[in-house]
């Protein structure tokens, strides 16, 4: 039996939708490892500013790039989803607990007043880098190793703890480490400066170097324990394969030279072909051993509208994504009003000179106010754990 | 091993784990899906009468929200990972119809991230009509998103839209999933209480801020908008309350049974008020006589049906918890309304605020109200459909992960989410006292998720 249309092109979709996370969601990872990486508070600082200014805007809208790939396994592919949720419950639970920790620690950074908090939580946030990718990446190699069965027990432990499993997770923080700092060469160029342009190309061809090294030793090691996937990768997905080795090598001739104009499409093409290639050669098997496409897939009606919403969302989103990203790159202020003149529109209190401490006038608390305790209660215990210093 | 192999064959542990995310999330949705609103009213006024208070309180609610929505984005993450991690049985059987209204849902939130990224790069950017515009999508999508998500908890409570051959999904027709017969009731019912939480809780802030004396311009907006629409959305819920709970009656009577507490069918069933359930009798409860009856077909002869009319395993577990938590949704319901009449009341005679102390006391205690009738409510409506996760189609037990490790996750949520409560209380918290510390350089060189960088030309917050 072989599948339906619609099936093939919802698993394209899903494969599309993964690409653009492992280069958006990927670079954002990357970043967290460069951050990671850049060394002491001060020595750091130039790095981890420009890692953060040009994540900031966008990675939240990177990461639904992943609700996308789940939410499409899971209607698309339902008992697929349902085995490789059972079965890695272990590694999927890691990794999901990164993301959170990345995202809270994200949301955190930029608010927390303190330089120790800020240091806990970019360590939150870079530990997390790490972790996501890793762990994902075991999800992967357990699934291209036919080691997940249809319908498991419970975990299988066997299954993202196998060498091939390990090393698909280091090929993915390499390569994550890779993409982010191709792109944070651009940012770099855009802004001009001069020094962290050397600074990210060096890593760039570092972690380029490593991630080429770790494709060869897991390509070689997926011979032995996935002859399928193997056999499907130098078969029907070669192509693909050399296409990725051929853009890999290029953007280290790129950066060699300094060429930068095509740089981010080449480095973008290294990874994208490479997802695709497995996906081409896993075909036409969900869970290689295990599950098929056809025997897999929803019911077409449910393929359908899966395949409109994603046209729908192409149109939209699409758009709406350009729009915020050329805003990103514009980088100027038109418009002169200020907070500061709103405030003192709205007579908030003028700024005062010298910058003094917030001398409030303590205001005639009203007794009624204190029966707000509920509020206040919560308010002081948050304000005194964020004022107090933290103690290690 | 007794208890503890017992506690991890049980979907208790899932259930917990799923109730806890989900009641963590779903507050934070709200902001997602109301606050847009209530900032863009703010900007309108703004912009129309050149108002800077209300132009600030734009521009700051933004910033708010965008801490909101990137702790929300992270949380939605969790519950969309837990749907598999927890519910395999679920997904693997039902993926493909519960899956269409999440999908539609996952579009809207993306188009919602993007438009938040470019409203706050838009500050000082755009002209100011091009950049309330720039705004209006997010509120759009934010109550479109909401829509689907909640067209997906419907299916659950009223499941169509697919064909069963040999216990697989055979047809699946995309359009009677996302419209099931609960869509109707459910999706509004919760836009609406968005609208009240957000409403309320804004206006709380801005109630407190006025009770410690505060009482410029800055903060009787800050009262009156989000307060506004908080308080033209309490009368449609109350009476979308009304409708929904005679579909409940109708559509699941056995959970209908359990919020009323009605233990046998029959005519002239009285309506407790209060009470708990202990041995088959109701304690500390009113009862008064045949209102139950009268409320679910307008005649004390209408017949409602009783937990006894399903075998015991098929009841839902904890009727006491069901009931209380409908009665603490309906009372705070009520008393929310009232409170919004009184002002509303006033501002009809008199075309200015109400702020005396015994008005913004209570004004600043409906956010707290609000959250907790809305957590009442979805307490009712989840429990209420045990043993079932898809109504009279699949017990919750079957849905359960087989993988064990449940007993870790649920303790390392709880720990987690209570840090994310901390965090998403806390950073509010932080910029309004930064706000107000008089040093407007520090607001503007404020970062925040989404946000764009500081203008170059200011220092950077320490």
């Amino acid at each position: 039996m072989s599948p339906s249309p619609e099936a093939i092109a919802t698993a394209a979709v899903m494969f599309v939708a993964l690409a653009a996370y492992a280069l958006f969601g990927g670079a954002d990872f990357g970043g967290g490892i460069w951050d990671l990486l850049a060394g002491g508070t001060r020595r750091g600082a130039a790095a981890r500013e420009l890692i953060d200014e040009s994540i900031t805007p966008v990675w939240e809208a990177n990461h639904v790039w992943l609700i996308f790939v789940l939410v499409l396994l899971w209607t698309g592919f339902p008992p697929a989803f349902a085995a490789i949720m059972t079965a890695l419950f272990i590694p999927l639970s890691l990794s999901l607990l990164g993301i959170f920790l990345r995202g809270v620690g994200f949301a955190f950074r930029h608010t927390a007043e303190r330089l120790r908090m800020q240091q806990l939580t970019g360590a939150m946030f870079a530990a997390a880098s790490l972790i996501t990718p890793f762990f994902l990446g075991t999800v992967i190699g357990a699934v291209a190793t036919g080691q997940v069965p249809v319908r498991p027990a419970g975990n299988v432990l066997a299954a993202w703890t196998s060498l091939t499993a390990v090393l698909t997770g280091a090929l993915f923080v390499a390569a994550c480490a890779y993409i982010s700092a191709v792109f944070l060469v651009l940012e770099a160029r855009l802004r001009g400066h001069q020094e962290l342009i050397r600074y990210f190309l060096l890593r760039a061809t570092g972690a380029g170097v490593l991630t080429g090294a770790l494709g060869a030793v897991t390509f070689a090691e997926l011979s032995r324990s996935a002859p399928h996937v193997f056999a499907g990768l130098t078969g029907r997905a070669l192509p693909l394969v050399a296409v990725s080795i051929a853009a890999g090598v290029a953007v280290l001739a790129m950066i060699w030279l300094r060429w930068f104009p095509g740089l981010r499409v080449t480095a973008a093409i290294a990874v994208a072909a490479v997802v695709w290639g497995w996906g081409l050669a896993q075909y036409p098997d969900l869970l290689p051993g295990s599950l098929t496409l056809a025997a897999g897939s929803a019911p077409s009606g449910a393929l359908l509208a899966e395949l409109v919403i994603a046209g729908a969302a192409a149109l939209t989103v699409g758009p709406a994504f350009g729009l915020l990203y050329w805003l990103q790159q514009r980088r100027l202020l038109t418009h002169p009003e200020s907070d500061t003149e709103l405030r003192r529109g709205a007579q908030l209190a003028a700024a005062r000179a010298g910058g003094q401490p917030p001398t409030a006038p303590a205001p005639a608390a009203p007794r009624i106010t204190t029966s707000l305790v509920l509020a206040a209660v919560a308010i002081k215990a948050i304000k005194d754990l964020f004022s107090r210093p933290r103690r290690r | 091993m007794g208890l503890g192999a017992q506690l991890v064959a049980s979907p208790l542990p899932a259930r917990s784990q799923m109730a806890s995310s989900l009641g963590f999330h779903i507050i934070l949705a709200c902001f997602g899906i109301a606050l847009p609103a209530a900032t863009l009213i703010a900007e309108w006024i703004g912009i129309r009468r050149g108002d800077a208070a209300a132009l600030l309180l734009a521009r700051r609610w933004s910033k708010v929200m965008a801490v909101l929505v990137a702790v929300g984005a992270v949380s939605g993450t969790v519950l969309s990972y837990e749907m598999g991690l927890l519910w395999p049985g679920l997904m693997g059987r039902f993926g493909a119809t519960i899956g269409i209204p999440f999908t539609i849902e996952g579009i809207f939130f993306f188009l919602e991230a993007i438009f938040l990224g470019v409203y706050l790069y838009g500050w000082r950017r755009m002209s100011p009509w091009a950049h309330w515009w720039s705004g209006v999508p997010m509120a759009v999508a934010g109550v479109l998103g909401a829509l689907s998500v909640v067209a997906a908890n419907s299916w659950m409570n009223a499941p169509a839209g697919f064909t069963l051959s040999h216990g697989r999904i055979s047809k699946v027709d995309p359009l009677s999933v996302y419209f099931n017969a609960a869509t109707p009731y459910q999706t509004p019912h919760m836009v609406l209480a968005a609208y009240m939480v957000t409403g309320y809780v804004v206006a709380g802030v801005y109630a407190a801020g006025l009770l410690r004396g505060r009482r410029d311009r800055y903060h009787r907006l800050g009262l009156a908008i989000p307060f506004s629409l908080a308080a033209i959305a309490t009368p449609l819920q109350v009476m979308m309350g009304d409708i929904i709970t005679r579909f409940v009656a109708s559509n699941q009577p056995v959970k209908f049974a359990a919020m009323e507490f009605v233990a046998r069918t029959g005519r002239e069933v009285p309506e407790y008020v209060g009470g708990i359930l202990l041995n088959g009798r109701v304690y500390f409860g009113t009862a008064i006589p045949a209102l139950d009856s009268i409320l679910v077909g307008f005649s004390p002869r209408t017949r409602v049906i009783g937990w006894d009319s399903v075998p015991p395993d098929r009841r839902p577990p904890v009727p006491t918890l069901i009931h209380l938590s409908f009665d603490v949704m309906v009372g705070l319901g009520f008393l929310l309304l009232a409170v919004a009449a009184w002002q509303g009341w006033w501002w009809w005679l008199h075309r200015r605020l109400l702020l005396t102390r015994w008005f913004l006391v209570p004004a600043a205690l409906g956010g707290v109200a609000a959250v907790i009738a809305m957590e009442a409510g979805w307490t009712v409506t989840e429990v209420g459909r045990q043993p079932w996760i898809v109504y009279h189609v699949m017990l919750t037990s079957s849905a359960v992960t087989r993988a064990s490790g449940v007993v870790v996750t649920l303790t390392v949520i709880l720990i987690l989410y209570a840090v994310m409560t901390v965090v998403s209380i806390g950073i509010p918290m932080l910029m309004s006292r930064r706000w107000r510390a008089e040093r407007p350089a520090d607001e503007e060189a404020e970062r925040v998720p989404y946000g764009p960088p500081p203008p170059p030309a200011m220092p950077r917050a320490p």
